[in-house]
């Protein structure tokens, strides 16, 4: 057993709770996210998944409840009593987002070495030459040709865009990800392939990431861990093999159960 | 009676039109907003931009910063790509004697006023001298976020990185910065600015000068300020410095060789000549050169 105890989570939630107008659609979310973690949120649509993603990620002020990180030199810090500019500067250099449609995160419209390296300049890197190579170092690694460089993204098939997403997120070596849905939309094989790769860059990189998906084989892949939610209520959280293997509650039952075998 | 008085000083100026055409109250506001701008140089002020009796894109902005601050004892020069005589400042120009019977002038060390599209004279500036820009699009991030929401926002929190990507791509696909006017600037180590669509070579000119720098965008309805000698750094990447265009010929009008030179097409045979287009300090160095 690894002594969790010693260091603080990367991430804590606490009684979150997310409301539009009248309706609560997030209810009492609370848990704690470790540095290299993988935690994955799953259940149908409408149960409150991408808002709850959104809520911790920053984007979306939730009605109740702290959301905290671990940040580089203060320590665990609640996100939401933060300036508005440490907050932007927070997501843009120690986390990432990854959305489900690539068009949401990249600039379409601007070749993909400059998508790469924006996060790079906005740090304030003014030397061209290095940019550009490190620019070319990220797109090996998520496995685009680098020839493709000076291509826009809407040349770029869905699977690459998605690929050179995560590479324009992970260039200033973030330790949190968020990703909504990442691998739907992709067919099967190339899934597999961004999957592998997501496995890989999270383990080199101890990277922790919260991945909102409805696909249970993504969790069982990537996530160590899981959570269940149903009408915007976790009904079931633990380790995914567990889970999956031995559902507890009869929505996680109903939802395991539903998976096709090919 | 007061009318009278001015009929006589100066007999252009139509005594049924107020002075300098905008209204008291409304050039009142307008210096309000530019005494906001020469105090936070290079940040975009709002303004109540009026209409005027020309279209919009003709200068509109930089006519009522001209209007707000000129008083009868100014001297205007008008400047159109750095030509005292053509369309745009023969119109502006007249529009203001007609308006004010202000002296006016195209010699730019006589002018207390100069109202300029698209260039800065080749002639430097000194102190007490006012340059009004005319500026058809203030937001140098426009392009790659049209949100002006979010322009604002980034402007507030310094977040710049958007401006070099577009240099990037520059440098991606050309192998060196294309852009050769309206090339952003940072002024006095804060602001983001767009200089107006002066070529970039006039870039360096805007730097420390002694003169007070107010920029007028009407459509847009916002007003900027440099004042004199405030910081203007062109952008730039450190092993692709900002460079300004440099000639393989002189002026075929004076010779200078260190003024910005148009292309003139001489015939339909395609033949050319290079020549100043600041038609003062070109004309003045004909006579002694």
């Amino acid at each position: 057993m690894m002594d969790f105890d010693a260091k603080p989570p990367l991430m804590r939630v606490q009684g979150l709770s997310c409301a539009y107008g009248s309706r609560t659609v997030v209810r009492d979310i609370s848990f704690d996210l470790w540095p290299g973690e993988v935690l994955a949120i799953v259940g149908e649509s409408g149960s409150g998944k991408t808002t709850l993603l959104n809520a911790v990620a920053a984007r979306h002020t939730p009605s109740a409840g702290q959301v905290s990180f671990d940040l580089r030199d203060h320590g665990l810090q609640e996100i939401y009593g933060m300036s508005e500019a440490q907050r932007r500067m927070l997501a843009r250099t120690d986390w990432g987002f990854v959305h489900q449609n690539a068009a949401d995160g990249l600039r379409m419209n601007v070749s993909a070495g400059a998508n790469v390296s924006e996060r790079l300049m906005a740090l304030g890197q003014r030397h061209y030459g290095q940019l550009r190579e490190q620019a070319i170092d990220w797109l090996e690694r998520v496995e685009i040709s680098p020839s493709r460089i000076d291509d826009r993204p809407n040349t770029f098939s869905g699977g690459m865009r998605q690929r050179l997403q995560i590479a324009r997120n992970l260039i200033t070596q973030p330790r949190l990800v968020f990703m909504d849905e990442p691998t739907s939309g992709l067919d099967v094989s190339v899934q597999a392939k961004l999957l592998d790769m997501m496995r890989t860059l999270t383990r080199q990189m101890n990277l922790a990431a919260i991945i909102v998906t409805h696909d249970l084989a993504v969790a069982r892949l990537l996530a160590q861990r899981m959570m269940v939610m149903q009408n915007g209520e976790a009904v079931e959280t633990g380790l995914t093999d567990q889970v999956l293997d031995d559902p507890q509650h009869p929505y996680t039952q109903l939802l395991v159960s539903s998976v096709l075998q090919p | 009676m007061l009318q009278n008085d001015m009929v006589e000083s100066s007999p252009l100026r139509d005594p049924k039109i107020n002075f300098a055409y905008l209204d008291e109250r409304t050039k009142r506001m307008i210096r309000r907003a530019i005494l906001k701008a020469v105090a936070i140089p290079g940040y975009q002020v709002p303004f109540g931009s009026r209409e005027m009796p020309l279209p919009y894109g003709w200068g509109t902005g930089g006519i009522q910063v001209t209007a707000s601050i000129i008083g009868e004892s100014d001297v205007l020069k008008v400047i159109d790509q750095g030509s005292d005589d053509t369309v745009n400042a023969v119109n502006i120009r007249r529009f203001f004697q007609r308006t004010t019977g202000v002296e006016v002038t195209t010699d730019t060390t006589a002018a207390s006023i100069i109202q300029t599209r698209h260039r800065i004279p080749e002639t430097p500036l000194r102190e007490g001298q006012v340059i009004v820009y005319q500026v058809p699009v203030p937001e140098p991030m426009q392009r790659l976020e049209p949100r002006e929401e979010e322009t604002r926002k980034l402007h507030a929190l310094q977040e710049y990185g958007l401006m070099h990507v577009n240099l990037f791509e520059d440098l991606a696909h050309y192998g060196h910065i294309s852009s050769t006017y309206d090339y952003p600037v940072l002024v006095n180590g804060r602001y983001i600015m767009s200089p107006s669509p002066i070529p970039k070579f006039d870039n360096p000119k805007m730097h420390l000068n002694p003169a007070l720098q107010l920029f007028g965008a009407g459509r847009e309805k916002r007003i900027y300020a440099v004042p004199p000698y405030t910081t203007v750094e062109s952008l730039g990447f450190e092993d692709h410095p900002f460079e300004v265009q440099r000639w393989q010929s002189v002026c075929e009008l004076c010779g200078s060789n260190e003024s910005f030179l148009d292309e003139v097409i001489m015939d339909d045979q395609g033949k050319k000549m290079f020549v100043c287009s600041d038609s003062d300090y070109c004309s003045k160095r004909q006579v002694t050169p």
